[in-house]
C-alpha cells in the first residue's frame, strides 16, 4: 500500500484511474468523476427527500436538507441582498458540490476530487465567469468603473486600476488554490501519518506502543478534516456569495 | 427517486474499488494532481474537468429547476401555515378579551342596578317608616292634649267645688265658734286667701 518498499508515498492517492471498465478509459471518465456524480446523487436525493416528505414537522432527513437550505438561503441573503434570490441554486450548488467533494473524501478508499487543481480551478473560473456575466448584464459598460473607485483621485489612476484588475482575476487563483492546498495537505498528512502508523508498527515488541502516538495524531487530524471540509466549503459558497454582492452592486 | 439513486451511486462504486487498484504502468513523477506530460494522467486530468463540467451543470440544473424550488416551497408554506396560526391565535385572544370586556362591563352595570334598587328600596322603607310613625306620633299627641284638656277641666272643676266646700267649712267653723257666720265676708276672705295661694 502506501508504505511499499519502506517508503513514504503520499501523493499516489491522488492518482487519476479509469472507471467503469473500457468505457470510461475511452471517455477518460475517472474515480474522481464517479465520487463527483456520487456527490451530486446524494445532493439530489438530501433535497429531493427533503421536498418529498414535505412534513409540517421535520424528521431528521427533512431537517438536514431544510438547514442546508436555510443555511445557504441566509447567506446569500445577507450577502447580496434580495436581488440574489435568483443566484441562490448556483451558491447552493457550489457549496454541495464542494461539501460532499470533501467529505466524501474522508470515506476509505474514497477519492477526495477537490484535492485536484484543475477541479478547484475550473470551479473557481465558473465561478468567476458567472460573477462576471452577471454584472456585465446588470451594468453593460458600467461594470468597469468597478476597477476604479468612485472619489479616487485621477491622478491614482495608473496604480489603482491595474492593483484592482489583478485582485478581481486573483479571486480565481485564491478560491482554487484554497480548497485545493487545504484538501492535499489534510489528506498528505493522513497518508504521512497513517504511514508511520505501519512503519513504527513493525518495529518488533515495542512497535505497537510508538505506533499508537502518530495512531493518536491521525485521530486528532480526522476530526480536524470533517472540520476543514466544512469550513473550506464554507468559504467557497462565502466568497461566491461577496463576488455576486459585487457583481450586483458594483462596491 | 432516492433509493434508485442511492443504489446507482452504490452500483457505480463497486467496480471503482475493483479498479482503482490497478496502478499506471509508467510511474508518476511529483504530484499527479499537475502530471499534464503523464500518458495516461494528463488525459485523466481533461477529462476529468470535462466531465466535472457536465455533472456541475447537471447540479445546477436539478437544483435551479427541480429539488430548490420544492424545498423552499415546503419551507413557505410552513412559515405561511405558523404566520396564520398566530394571526388567529391572535384573533382569539382578541376575542376573548372583548368578551371578558363586554362580561366585565355587564356585571358592572348588574352591579350598579341592584345597588341603586337596594337604596330605593331602603329610602321607600325609611318613607313609610317615617309617615307611619308621623300618623302614630299625630294620634298620640292629639290625646295626650285631649286627655291634657281633660285633665285641666277636671282640676278647675275641682277648684271651683275647692272654692265652695272651702267657703262652706269657713262659714261652719265661724258658725261654731262665734255663732253667725257672714257669708259674703267668708267668700271674700276665701277667696282673698286663695288668691294669696294662687289657686284661684
Amino acid at each position: 500500500m502506501a508504505a511499499e518498499g519502506k517508503t513514504i508515498d503520499a501523493l499516489s492517492q491522488f492518482e487519476l484511474s479509469p472507471v467503469l471498465g473500457i468505457f470510461g478509459d475511452a471517455v477518460s471518465f475517472s474515480q474522481s468523476n464517479l465520487f463527483m456524480v456520487i456527490a451530486v446523487a446524494l445532493t439530489v436525493g438530501l433535497m429531493t427527500a427533503t421536498a418529498n416528505r414535505a412534513a409540517l414537522i421535520p424528521g431528521r432527513l427533512q431537517a438536514l436538507g431544510e438547514a442546508a437550505y436555510e443555511f445557504i438561503a441566509g447567506m446569500v441573503r445577507d450577502q447580496v441582498g434580495d436581488e440574489g434570490k435568483k443566484y441562490f441554486p448556483f451558491v447552493f450548488s457550489i457549496f454541495m458540490f464542494v461539501l460532499f467533494g470533501n467529505l466524501l473524501g474522508m470515506l476509505p478508499y474514497a477519492f477526495t476530487f477537490t484535492s485536484h487543481i484543475v477541479v478547484t480551478l475550473t470551479l473557481a473560473i465558473v465561478v468567476f465567469l458567472v460573477v462576471t456575466g452577471i454584472a456585465l448584464a446588470r451594468h453593460g459598460m458600467h461594470f468597469f468603473s468597478y476597477f476604479f473607485p468612485e472619489g479616487a483621485p485621477v491622478w491614482l489612476a495608473p496604480i489603482i486600476i491595474p492593483v484592482e484588475i489583478i485582485s478581481y482575476f486573483s479571486r480565481v487563483v485564491s478560491l482554487s488554490v484554497r480548497l485545493f492546498a487545504n484538501m492535499v495537505a489534510g489528506h498528505v498528512m493522513l497518508k504521512v501519518f497513517a504511514t508511520f502508523v505501519v512503519l513504527l508498527g513493525g518495529l518488533g515488541a515495542v512497535g505497537p506502543f510508538v505506533a499508537a502516538m502518530p495512531l493518536a495524531v491521525n485521530i486528532a487530524l480526522v476530526g480536524f478534516e470533517f472540520l476543514v471540509a466544512f469550513l473550506q466549503a464554507y468559504v467557497f459558497a462565502i466568497l461566491t456569495s461577496i463576488y455576486l454582492h459585487d457583481a450586483v452592486h458594483l462596491h | 427517486m432516492r433509493r434508485v439513486m442511492m443504489l446507482a451511486a452504490l452500483a457505480a462504486t463497486l467496480p471503482t474499488i475493483a479498479m482503482a487498484a490497478g496502478s499506471s504502468a509508467v510511474p508518476v513523477e511529483g504530484m499527479p494532481q499537475l502530471a499534464f506530460g503523464h500518458p495516461t494522467q494528463g488525459r485523466l486530468l481533461i477529462g476529468q474537468v470535462v466531465w466535472q463540467l457536465l455533472i456541475f451543470i447537471a447540479l445546477v440544473y436539478l437544483m435551479a429547476k427541480v429539488a430548490l424550488p420544492r424545498v423552499g416551497a415546503v419551507i413557505e408554506e410552513r412559515h405561511n401555515r405558523i404566520a396564520a396560526d398566530l394571526e388567529a391565535a391572535q384573533a382569539a385572544k382578541a376575542e376573548a378579551d372583548a368578551a371578558m370586556a363586554a362580561h366585565r362591563a355587564s356585571t358592572e352595570a348588574a352591579r350598579a342596578e341592584a345597588r341603586s334598587a337596594v337604596a330605593g328600596a331602603v329610602q321607600a322603607a325609611q318613607a313609610d317608616a317615617d309617615a307611619k310613625s308621623a300618623a302614630v306620633n299625630a294620634r298620640l299627641n292629639a290625646q295626650i292634649a285631649e286627655a291634657e284638656a281633660r285633665i285641666d277641666a277636671a282640676r278647675s272643676s275641682a277648684m271651683g267645688a275647692l272654692r265652695g266646700v272651702a267657703t262652706d267649712a269657713a262659714e261652719a267653723l265661724v258658725t261654731r265658734l262665734v255663732g253667725r257666720a257672714d257669708r259674703a265676708a267668708i267668700e271674700a276672705a276665701v277667696g282673698r286667701e286663695l288668691a294669696a295661694r294662687g289657686r284661684a
